[in-house]
């Protein structure tokens, strides 16, 4: 409990440094969001109004870095990020909110389903040395070697087109309304079918490597042989004993994964012009929307951040070696 | 019970690692026969062999490890004996740990480390005896460990909670938990330091005669296997050289090899010795020396010792038949 407490604290001092980092940024960059608001519109904003745009970015040169920076805090734990240039007078917070879902729900459930399925073939290609599941091997190695964003290219190439049926882009037929309704479900599930398997299709494939070298590597370790010796069940001495302790380095590494849900997959949202947060980030960058990347680089740091806590309790649960004493 | 009746007879036993020309053949036609309720030390220098015939036996070897030939009978307490060696894997894993379990070498790496002891003696135990209720198992696994002197609250700890020594006293119980008729001991010791090996070694004496199980106790460490086993089994580049009660062969030894290791090591008590050590180094497995596999380091190495592999056999000069030996030094040979 006092470790987990020790690194909760640890976390937030970081989670501390990574939202300053995320205020003086856009303060280095030469030139400032107003400038190119001003720009975008092209001298059609009034002096008074660009006045204001300053103190509403929170870029008042009037006020001091200090009273800038409480503000900045202020409005972190308020959720205020700001307004979006891309999409004005959006709330930052609003778009975040909108595009999210898409992101954990596109990317988690595929990082999910491709650790999972990745980590059972390794343990089964670890365990059966020598047997037709080393055939796997090359082709995964190949796979992973394959960009996702290349892969997605090509699917989009070969298997999307007008008498498909899968859709090139998007993430749900234009003419819908977003809800809980089955034709909206169904038309977000077939939107994402193909962007999900390209992420499968590389990711799996690491899954399989690492989990199947760990298996080999523990198949020799002792206590595998006293199992053995111990006439216990092939399964068992499989799951409960080899894979039990081969999967512990994997864990920590599903955990990292799951804190690039957020940002990892940037990639393939745009290749598929999926209205997740990468889409987002790729737009903002696009148009210098800086609150609108400090939003996503925020939620990108958090979610980082979140996922290597998860790692740290999982390793807690799953090795009891880490565990200190009382 | 009698000492005469035999529970695990081991047969012209090989064993090579690899297969075909790039082969090396570690345990070559070992016939050794373990009798009911005795301790059987079988000793010799690293890579003799010792732990390949340990693995073998039970099929636990590891590839590329092959046994391409003999037998191993088993003799069930009132049952027909069997040959290890043709059973089924279903069958092979009731006859694991159930008849003859192992001590292994590394008490260190022998226990899972994410699974408490408590799991790993259950399981064992599961695995054998589905019917037992989950009462009975906790219960026999407590006593066990409290037989090996583990207290039962120690169930619950995971195992880089314990010592070395409370780790490999927990391996002995663990090998004792369904009551085996064959204990293989590969070097259970050689990690612990000598006050624990003493302590270890006297608790197994004790559980011995209270549980009535027999012992091939591998080590190499000839000094240990003098004063603890009745009999003593030599082994040197895959071969048994000698074989006798520990006694006699601590008296008098009759291969060259046994004396030499006897020579290596102090006595506590009697008058003093050169230590003298065997000169030379252990056989290549894959350049064996021509006849005696033994007569490039051998003292009395003469003409027919290069030239003929001996046998073991019951030696001319002391017409004794608890004892064999293979050399060709006079009253050595094998009678007819």
């Amino acid at each position: 409990m006092k470790f987990l407490l020790q690194r909760i604290a640890f976390y937030l001092f970081t989670a501390w440094a990574a939202l300053t980092i995320n205020f003086f940024i856009p303060r280095l960059i030469p030139g400032d969001p107003v400038t190119s608001l001003i720009n975008k519109y092209q001298g059609q904003i009034s002096t008074e109004a660009i006045q204001s745009l300053y103190v509403l970015f929170g870029l008042d040169k009037n006020a001091s870095l200090w009273s800038q920076y409480v503000d900045y805090w202020g409005q972190v734990f308020r959720g205020d990020l700001g307004l979006s240039f891309t999409f004005f007078p959006t709330p930052v917070i609003d778009i975040l909110q909108q595009s999210l879902p898409w992101t954990i729900a596109l990317v988690g459930i595929t990082t999910i389903v491709s650790f999972a399925i990745g980590t059972g073939l390794g343990v089964l290609a670890g365990w059966r040395r020598g047997s037709w599941l080393d055939g796997l091997l090359p082709v995964t190695t190949f796979l992973s070697s394959i960009p996702y964003f290349w892969l997605g290219l090509l699917a989009i190439a070969v298997l999307a087109g007008p008498d498909s049926i899968f859709p090139s882009s998007g993430g749900y037929e234009p003419g819908l309304v977003p809800g809980w309704t089955p034709e909206f479900m169904g038309s977000a599930i077939n939107h994402s079918l193909l962007p999900a398997i390209t992420i499968l299709i590389s990711s799996v494939s690491g899954w399989i490597l690492s989990m199947r070298n760990m298996m080999v590597t523990v198949a020799s370790e002792d206590y595998i042989t006293v199992a053995h010796a111990k006439g216990l069940p092939e399964k068992r001495v499989m799951l409960s004993y080899a894979a039990r302790n081969a999967l512990l380095p994997n864990v920590s590494g599903f955990a990292l994964s799951l804190g690039f849900i957020v940002g990892g997959t940037l990639l393939v949202e745009i290749v598929f012009s999926y209205p997740g947060i990468g889409y987002n980030l790729f737009q903002a960058v696009g148009s210098k929307d800086y609150p609108l990347m400090q939003g996503v680089f925020l939620v990108i740091t958090l979610s980082v951040l979140v996922a290597n806590l998860i790692a740290d309790v999982a390793y807690l649960l799953l090795d009891p070696r880490t565990r200190k004493e009382g | 019970m009698n000492a005469k009746e035999p529970v695990l007879e081991i047969k012209d036993f090989n064993v090579d690692y690899g297969l075909g020309d790039q082969g090396v053949r570690a345990v070559r036609d070992v016939t050794l026969t373990l009798h009911r309720g005795e301790v059987l030390g079988l000793a010799g220098e690293s890579g003799s062999g010792k732990s390949t015939l340990a693995y073998g036996v039970t099929r636990l070897l590891p590839p590329p490890g092959v046994i391409s030939g003999g037998s191993v009978i088993y003799h069930p307490p009132g049952g027909d004996p069997y040959d290890v060696m043709s059973l089924t894997d279903r069958e092979l894993r009731a006859f694991r740990w159930a008849e003859t379990s192992i001590v292994f070498q590394g008490a260190m790496n022998s226990l899972n480390p994410v699974h408490k002891v408590s799991t790993q003696m259950l399981d064992v135990i599961r695995a054998h005896e589905p019917d037992l209720s989950p009462q009975a198992r906790l219960d026999r696994a407590k006593k066990m460990l409290k037989l090996v002197g583990i207290s039962a609250d120690r169930m619950d700890a995971y195992p880089h909670q314990l010592s070395g020594g409370m780790r490999q006293r927990v391996m002995i119980g663990m090998a004792l938990v369904l009551e085996p008729q064959v204990v293989i001991m590969d070097e259970p010791t050689t990690a612990l330091d000598v006050v624990m090996q003493r302590q270890i070694l006297a608790q197994l004496v004790e559980l011995r005669e209270t549980l009535g199980f027999s012992v091939l106790f591998i080590t190499h460490d000839l000094s240990l296997l003098v004063e603890f086993s009745d009999r003593i089994a030599i082994m040197y580049g895959g071969r048994i050289v000698e074989e006798a009660k520990s006694a006699d062969l601590y008296k008098d030894s009759l291969h060259p090899y046994s004396e030499g290791l006897l020579k290596s090591f102090p006595a506590l008590r009697g008058p003093r010795k050169e230590l003298s050590g065997i000169p030379g180094s252990p056989p290549d497995l894959r350049g064996m020396p021509s006849g005696c596999s033994f007569h490039p380091r051998c003292p009395h190495a003469f003409d027919r010792c290069s030239d003929e592999v001996p046998l073991l056999g019951i030696p001319s000069a002391r017409n004794d038949p608890s004892r064999s030996v293979a050399c060709w030094l006079p009253g050595r040979v094998p009678v007819g």
